[in-house]
């Protein structure tokens, strides 16, 4: 089955998009590494190859999760199946 | 011959080089044109420009000559001509290289000008060339072989696939004796206690985590943001990468799952702990990195690329991955290996890092990598602070 998106780790609340050009309204198929478990979500935002997408709502504030390890800090609330990048995720350090 | 032996060129220290130059080594800025002009008259000798050399002083004096000489000293180099401004440093770095047994010769401007330096350097170059192009590979095995790994203008598909390739690659030649090195100090911020959980004994723990909060030190002391427009690059932005974090975990892919190492360097210093896997105290601008990393003896590179970073360096040949399926598209002639198949499932890890170190292998027998090809031949000293 083609995977369209990939997850390193079960813990994770985002994954990476790995074809290009994802439109909103798409259904995807997603691999998660660590499991070998195949999940699927629907795309709400346009999301280019390897930029992330978010695997569950994630509130402003939350620490965001990939690799399973602390990866930067929401900073605005972002729907499960939307974009995440530098609009909506920050660095806690520097 | 076994399957990770290779036909090297092994020189008077017994070290195992995988490419046979003669270099032509400036000492400073001002020896460039004496250098080039040697290069030029001697054909398949080799110039390598630079802008310092002048006025450095303390700890940053030493990591100059620690560089040069570690150049100078690399397998990779047959014989070494260097050219300096006056005679008392260059003959300092002479010296240097000559420890490892290998022809060495250095020729100073004052006193005598360009034209009279450039002659005399080249009658000696044209001596060394011969020589050296009289020389034949042996059979070499792993546990000669020095690689270093470093990764650049990565996207989030360097973490997923490409960085992961070298670690297993380092997983499967570490039991086997291989030397290798990793380095990246401040590309590790927000991966570093996972990364010094990864220390062979608590010292090498302790020692690395020193190293890497002085690094922190230095971006606090000089940073004027978060540092979100140079750390991550915009090219890492473009590719899906969003925090440094995030950067450090996929950078991390490249030790593997189980390799620990065994010791940390400074910038350019050569390993003396026997086999195994070494962390360096680098900058993480890959043409910086991989200087430091010849310099301190390491002979084949391995670069996982993602938005295709065109990085070459003039005596270590560097072997281009990339898990980015539109990079391997749109920069074929910068990429030796394309790993996009395991995002798309088609391979796995295993096979993956297996198809590496065959490319690795015949890259070690002579096969020309993309950046060789291109010419790609970047030699970029790091400098710690400003010249007295």
């Amino acid at each position: 089955m083609a995977t369209q998106f990939i997850v390193h780790d079960k813990a994770d609340t985002v994954g990476v998009v790995v074809v290009e050009d994802v439109r909103p309204g798409q259904k995807l198929t997603g691999w998660i590494m660590q499991t070998d478990e195949t999940i699927s979500l629907k795309a709400l935002d346009p999301v280019p190859l390897g930029h992330k997408i978010a695997l569950r709502d994630i509130k402003a504030g939350e620490t965001v999760l990939k690799y399973g390890h602390d990866v930067g800090r929401a900073v605005a609330d972002v729907g499960k199946g939307r974009h995440v990048h530098i609009h909506n995720l920050k660095t806690k350090r520097w | 011959m076994g399957r990770y032996d290779f036909y090297g060129f092994r020189r008077e220290n017994g070290r195992v080089g995988i490419r046979n130059h003669v270099v032509i080594l400036p000492l400073d800025d001002l020896s460039n044109a004496a250098s080039e002009a040697v290069a030029h008259n001697i054909k398949g000798t080799l110039a390598l420009p630079h802008p310092y050399g002048r006025l450095q002083f303390g700890e940053d004096l030493e990591l100059h000559f620690r560089t040069l000489i570690g150049t100078g000293s690399n397998p990779n180099v047959a014989a070494c001509v260097v050219i300096g401004i006056e005679p008392g440093w260059t003959s300092q770095v002479v010296e240097g290289i000559a420890k490892t047994g290998k022809p060495v010769a250095g020729f100073s401007i004052e006193g005598n000008g360009d034209i009279s330096t450039i002659a005399a350097a080249s009658r000696k170059a044209r001596e060394f060339v011969q020589a050296a192009s009289e020389k034949q590979r042996e059979s070499c095995t792993i546990r000669e072989l020095f690689i270093s790994t470093k990764c650049g203008e990565s996207d989030t598909t360097s973490g997923l696939a490409s960085c992961p390739t070298v670690g297993n690659l380092i997983d499967k030649l570490d039991p086997l004796g291989a030397t290798t090195c990793f380095g990246e100090t401040s590309e590790l911020t927000g991966a570093e206690k996972v990364c010094a959980s990864r220390a062979a004994s608590k010292e090498v723990a302790d020692e690395f985590m020193r190293v890497f909060n002085a690094y922190q030190e230095v971006i606090e002391r000089h940073k004027t943001s978060d540092l979100s427009d140079s750390q991550p690059t915009k090219g890492n932005i473009a590719g899906g990468l969003t925090t440094i974090e995030e950067k450090a975990f996929g950078n991390l892919q490249k030790i593997g799952r189980k390799t620990k190492f065994i010791d940390v360097l400074k910038p350019a210093e050569a390993p003396a702990k026997g086999a195994g896997l070494y962390f360096m105290d680098t900058s993480s601008a890959a043409a910086e990195c991989v200087t430091l990393q010849a310099a301190a003896g390491f002979v084949v590179h391995l670069f996982p690329t993602g938005q295709g970073n065109v990085i070459g360096n003039p005596i270590e040949p560097v072997i281009k991955l990339t898990a980015n399926p539109k990079t391997a598209r749109t920069m074929t002639e910068h990429i030796d290996l394309d790993v996009s198949g395991l995002l798309r499932r088609e391979m796995t890890l295993d096979q993956a890092g297996d198809q590496l170190i065959d490319i690795m292998i015949r890259t070690c027998n002579g096969r020309l990598t993309c950046a060789e090809a291109l010419g790609h031949r970047e030699f970029v000293l790091t400098k710690l602070y400003q010249s007295a």
